[in-house]
C-alpha cells in the first residue's frame, strides 16, 4: 500500500513515502542512498544488508518498509559518533575484513548481539555471528575483534 | 606494442597464466607505462599519488603497494594514497589475477620511485648547492647529512608539477635496507570498509539513475521464442527496452523493477540435452578431446618395472563457484558521448575493451572505474553486467545499474571446471616412487607435473579454465577459480601420494621428504611439522591428521589439518596449519589474512561447495544450496612465514589454497581408514564411504 511510513533513522526522524510492502533494504539504498547497507543474497540469507531495529539485527532485504514504522533504524552509517564505534575500532585494528562487502552487516550484527551479551564467550560469538556469510575467511579476526570490543566495555555506548 | 599468444605467455611467465580463450580477448598491451610518472604524482603539500590499474579485491594490494612505493621514494606510509583501478587515470594493467601483483607490478612500482627519489635528490642538489652525495631523504624530506644548510621537501621541490627530469641505472633497496616493506602498517582500506564509506560499483547513484532488471533464460542453451511486455509496461514509471538479444525492464527503483520484471511473460525453446551433476564426470571423459603430453621424463615401463607397488585411481573433483558476497555490478553513465563504466570487475582495462565493443563506443571514450570490489577469486574477469548497464545507459540516454541476483550470479558464474585425473603411480621396496603416469581431464595442466623427484613420469592433459574445451564439453562457461587448476592437480597428487605411503607402510610426512630434493619445499614441510606437532605414524592411525604440499607460481605451500569425522557423514576441520615460502615477504599480516582466508575458502571446495545442475539448468540458485564456510565451521588456524630473502617476493593471495583439498582428504582417511576419491566431501559421501 503505497503511503508514508514515518521512522527513525540514525537518530534522525525519516519518512518515507512508497508501497509499504517494499523491502527496507531497496529504501534505504535507492530512496535515501544510504549505501553502506548491502545486497547479498536477497533471500536473508547472507547477512550482508542487516541493520539494527529497535536493537535487533535484521535483514533488510526481507523486512517490508511498514514493520519499521515508528521505530529505530540504525545503519552503519549511523554507528559510532565523531569517532568509530568500539566494534569499528576493533575490526579496524585487527584488520577483520578483506574486501569489506560483508563487513556493514557483520559490525551491526555484532552490535545488536553485544547489547544483548556484553561479555559473551567465544562459542557465543561464533553462534551469533553463524549466519552471516563472509567469502574472504575473515572470520578468526572477526570474532577477536568482537571478543575486543567486548573487553574494550563500550560495546552496547 | 602488439604482442602475440605466444609472446604473451612467455612474459607473463612460465607457471603465470593467460586465460583468454579467443585470440581477440589477448590484452594488446602488456608492458605498463615507462614513465615514473605514470605511478606517482608528488603534490604540493607533499601527499604522494600511487597510480595503479590493479584493483583492491580485499587481497590487500592497496596497501602493499603503498608500502613498497614508499619505501623506494623514502616518504611516510601514512603520505601515500593509492589510486588503484580507473582506466582514466592509472596506467594500464592486464588485470588483477593470477597472484601477478607481487611478482610482476611491485617491481615495476619500486623501480619507478626509486628513478623519482634520484630525480628528486639531483633537484635538491642544484637548489641546495650542496653534492648529491651529502643528501639524505627522510619522510620525503631532502636535507644536508652534515646537518649544515637548508632542507627542501618533495612538494616544495616539485611543486606540483609533473617531474619531466629521468635517470638510468636505478638501484633499487636490498631487501636488507627496508624499513616499510616487510611491515603490517594498518590497511589503507580498513576505515572506508568499517564505516561502510566504501564505495563499491552499484554503490554510485549519479542522477537521474534507472535500475535494470533483464529477461534471463531458465537453462543455458534456451532461446526465447516469444516475448510479452505489456503487463511490466503498465507499471507506473516503468521502461521496458528490448534490444537484439537484450529484453529489460528499468525503473528509478531496483526493487520495483525486478516487480515488473515478473510480469513479463516468455517462451524459451526446449533445452538440449546436457549432462547433471551426477553424469558429469562420464561425460568429460568421453567428450574431452586426446590428452596432450605436457611433461615426460624417463620411461614409464622402467618404471614400472622398478615399482614393487604400483597403484591407480581416479580422482573427481566437481564444479566450483565463486559466490563472492557482491555480484556482478556496474553503473553506466554516458555524458557528451563518453561512457563511464563503474564496474565490479578484477580487469578494468579489458573491461574498457569489452565494454567499447558490447555497446559501440570506440575505446578512447570509455572509462572503466573499478575502486572497490566486493571479492573477485577470478570470477570477476568478465564483466558482462558492465555491457549490459552501457548499453542500456546508451539506449535510454539515461545512468543504467545492472546489479545481477544471487540466481544470476550462479547462472552466469564461470564455474571451475569439473575434473577427473587419473593417477598411475608406483614406488620401490625402499619407499621411492618411481611411476608417475597421471592424466588430467578438466582441470588444465598448471602445476600438474609433480615436484617430487621421480624418474620416470609422464603428464598428459585435455581441457581446462583455460580453453581447449570442445563444444558441449560443460554444459556452463568455466574460467580461473583461486589458483585454478591447481586445487584440483595438488588433491589429486597429494591424495595420491598417501596412497603410496600407506601402501608402502610409511608415515606420509616422512614418504614425502624421502622423495623431495627441493629445498624450499623441504623446509616448508618441515616448518609445518613442527608447528603442527606432527608425529610419525602411518596412516590410518586414527588420530585424523593430514598433510599435503603445493606448489604455485613458485610459492611453496605445506598444509597440515586435523579433523574428526562424525558418523553422519559430517568432517570437523579442528586445526589447519600452513607453511608458505612465498619469498621476501612485503607484509607479514597481509599474507596471513590470505592464508587465514583460504582454509576458510578451502574447507569450502573440500567438504561442501557444490553446484548441481541438469538439463542446462543450474539449479544451485543461493546459499542455502551453495554452503560456503561459516563461523561455526572455523578451526584454529596456524600460519607459519618462511623467511626467505633470497627469492623476490611471489605472489600470496592464490599459494594458500591449494593444498586444502588434499590435507582434508588424507587426515579423512587417517581418522577413518576410507580413501574419499571426490570433492566436495560431503557429508553425504562421506557417510556413504563410512558405510
Amino acid at each position: 500500500m503505497e503511503r508514508t511510513v514515518s521512522f527513525r533513522l540514525n537518530g534522525k526522524a525519516a519518512s518515507v513515502t512508497a508501497d509499504d510492502e517494499r523491502m527496507l533494504l531497496w529504501v534505504l539504498r535507492s530512496d535515501l542512498g544510504l549505501t553502506g547497507t548491502k545486497f547479498g543474497c536477497g533471500e536473508g540469507l547472507c547477512g550482508a544488508c542487516t541493520v539494527v531495529v529497535e536493537g535487533v539485527a535484521l535483514r533488510s532485504c526481507v523486512t517490508p518498509l511498514k514493520d519499521v514504522a515508528g521505530k529505530h533504524v540504525l545503519t552503519i552509517e549511523g554507528l559510532g559518533g565523531e569517532g568509530l564505534h568500539a566494534i569499528q575500532q576493533a575490526f579496524r585494528d585487527h584488520h577483520a575484513f578483506q574486501c569489506g562487502y560483508c563487513t556493514p552487516g557483520m559490525i551491526l550484527t555484532a552490535y545488536a548481539f553485544l547489547q544483548k551479551t556484553p561479555r559473551p564467550t567465544r562459542d557465543q560469538i561464533i553462534a551469533a555471528m553463524d549466519d552471516n556469510l563472509c567469502r574472504c575467511g575473515s572470520h578468526t579476526r572477526i570474532v577477536t575483534a568482537i571478543q575486543q570490543a567486548a573487553l574494550a566495555g563500550k560495546a552496547g555506548a | 606494442m602488439e604482442l602475440s599468444r605466444r609472446e604473451f605467455a612467455k612474459l607473463t611467465g612460465a607457471g603465470l597464466f593467460v586465460f583468454f580463450q579467443e585470440p581477440e580477448r589477448i590484452p594488446r598491451r602488456v608492458a605498463t607505462a615507462s614513465d615514473f610518472n605514470a605511478f606517482l604524482k608528488i603534490g604540493e603539500d607533499g601527499r604522494v599519488q600511487c597510480l595503479v590499474g590493479k584493483v583492491e579485491l580485499g587481497q590487500g594490494a592497496m596497501t602493499s603497494l603503498a608500502q613498497v612505493l614508499a619505501e623506494e621514494l623514502d616518504v611516510a606510509f601514512d603520505s601515500v594514497d593509492v589510486v588503484m583501478g580507473d582506466t582514466d587515470l592509472c596506467p594500464y594493467d592486464m588485470g588483477t589475477f593470477g597472484s601477478m601483483t607481487t611478482p610482476l607490478l611491485v617491481p615495476v612500482v619500486r623501480r619507478a620511485g626509486a628513478e623519482a627519489r634520484a630525480v628528486l635528490l639531483a633537484m635538491a642538489a642544484e637548489r641546495l648547492g650542496v653534492p648529491v652525495e651529502r643528501l639524505r631523504v627522510k619522510n620525503g624530506v631532502v636535507a644536508d647529512s652534515t646537518g649544515a644548510g637548508a632542507s627542501l621537501s618533495y612538494g616544495r621541490l616539485v611543486e606540483g608539477k609533473r617531474i619531466e627530469r629521468h635517470l638510468a641505472n636505478i638501484r633499487v633497496k636490498p631487501v636488507t635496507e627496508f624499513q616499510v616493506i616487510g611491515r603490517s602498517p594498518r590497511r589503507k582500506d580498513a576505515l572506508d570498509k568499517v564505516t561502510g564509506k566504501a564505495r563499491y560499483a552499484a554503490d554510485q547513484l549519479p542522477a537521474g539513475l534507472l535500475h535494470a532488471r533483464l529477461l534471463r533464460p531458465p537453462a543455458h542453451g534456451a532461446r526465447c521464442r516469444s516475448v510479452d511486455t505489456s503487463a511490466a509496461e503498465q507499471v507506473p514509471g516503468v521502461r521496458v527496452v528490448k534490444d537484439g538479444d537484450l529484453v529489460a525492464v528499468l525503473h528509478e527503483r531496483p526493487d520495483v523493477a525486478a516487480a515488473a520484471l515478473a510480469k513479463v511473460k516468455a517462451e524459451f525453446n526446449s533445452q538440449p540435452e546436457v549432462p547433471d551433476e551426477k553424469t558429469i564426470f562420464d561425460h568429460l571423459l568421453k567428450i574431452a578431446p586426446q590428452p596432450r603430453v605436457v611433461a615426460e621424463s624417463g620411461n614409464l615401463a622402467e618404471g614400472e618395472r622398478l615399482s614393487s607397488g604400483i597403484v591407480e585411481q581416479t580422482y573427481l573433483h566437481g564444479y566450483g563457484a565463486h559466490a563472492t558476497i557482491e555480484t556482478h555490478s556496474a553503473t553506466a553513465v554516458v555524458e557528451d558521448g563518453r561512457l563511464t563504466v563503474w564496474a565490479s570487475t578484477q580487469a578494468p582495462f579489458m573491461v574498457k575493451e569489452q565494454v567499447a565493443r558490447g555497446a559501440g563506443f570506440s575505446a578512447d571514450k570509455v572509462r572503466v572505474i573499478s575502486r572497490y570490489v566486493g571479492g573477485g577469486f577470478g570470477g570477476k574477469t568478465e564483466a558482462g553486467q558492465a555491457v549490459e548497464a552501457a548499453r542500456l545507459a546508451k539506449i535510454t540516454g539515461r545512468p543504467v545499474q545492472v546489479v545481477w541476483n544471487r540466481r544470476e550470479e550462479f547462472f552466469y558464474d564461470h564455474f571451475r571446471p569439473a575434473a577427473v585425473i587419473r593417477i598411475r603411480a608406483g614406488t620401490t621396496a625402499a619407499g621411492k616412487i618411481a611411476l608417475w603416469d597421471a592424466q588430467i581431464i578438466g582441470a588444465g595442466d598448471r602445476e600438474g607435473r609433480p615436484f617430487y623427484a621421480i624418474p620416470h613420469q609422464r603428464i598428459a592433459a585435455a581441457g581446462g579454465w583455460m580453453g581447449g574445451n570442445p563444444p558441449g564439453m560443460h554444459p556452463f562457461e568455466v574460467g580461473p577459480w583461486r589458483a585454478p587448476s591447481v586445487n584440483s592437480n595438488t588433491f589429486s597428487r597429494e591424495s595420491h601420494i598417501d596412497v603410496l605411503a600407506a601402501k608402502g607402510g610409511f608415515d606420509p610426512l616422512e614418504f614425502r621428504l624421502n622423495n623431495l630434493t627441493d629445498a624450499r619445499m623441504r623446509r616448508v614441510l618441515e616448518s609445518a611439522a613442527k608447528q603442527f606437532g606432527w608425529k610419525a605414524a602411518k596412516a590410518p592411525s586414527g588420530r585424523g591428521v593430514g598433510v599435503a604440499c603445493g606448489i604455485y607460481s613458485n610459492s611453496c605451500n605445506a598444509t597440515m589439518a586435523e579433523v574428526a569425522v562424525h558418523k553422519d557423514g559430517r568432517v570437523q576441520v579442528k586445526r589447519v596449519v600452513i607453511a608458505l615460502d612465498v619469498g621476501v615477504v612485503l607484509n607479514p599480516d597481509g599474507l596471513r589474512q590470505q592464508a587465514e582466508g583460504a582454509v576458510m575458502m578451502g574447507m569450502g571446495y573440500a567438504l561442501s561447495e557444490e553446484v548441481r545442475f541438469r538439463g542446462g539448468k543450474v539449479l544451485t540458485e543461493n546459499f542455502d544450496d551453495y554452503q560456503i564456510s561459516r563461523f561455526s565451521s572455523l578451526p584454529e588456524i596456524e600460519v607459519v612465514l618462511a623467511d626467505n630473502p633470497q627469492t623476490n617476493a611471489l605472489g600470496g593471495g592464490e599459494p594458500p589454497i591449494i593444498a586444502m583439498g588434499a590435507a582434508l582428504a588424507n587426515a579423512v582417511y587417517d581418522a577413518t581408514g576410507k580413501r574419499l576419491l571426490e570433492l566436495p566431501m560431503t557429508q553425504e559421501r562421506v557417510k556413504a564411504a563410512l558405510g
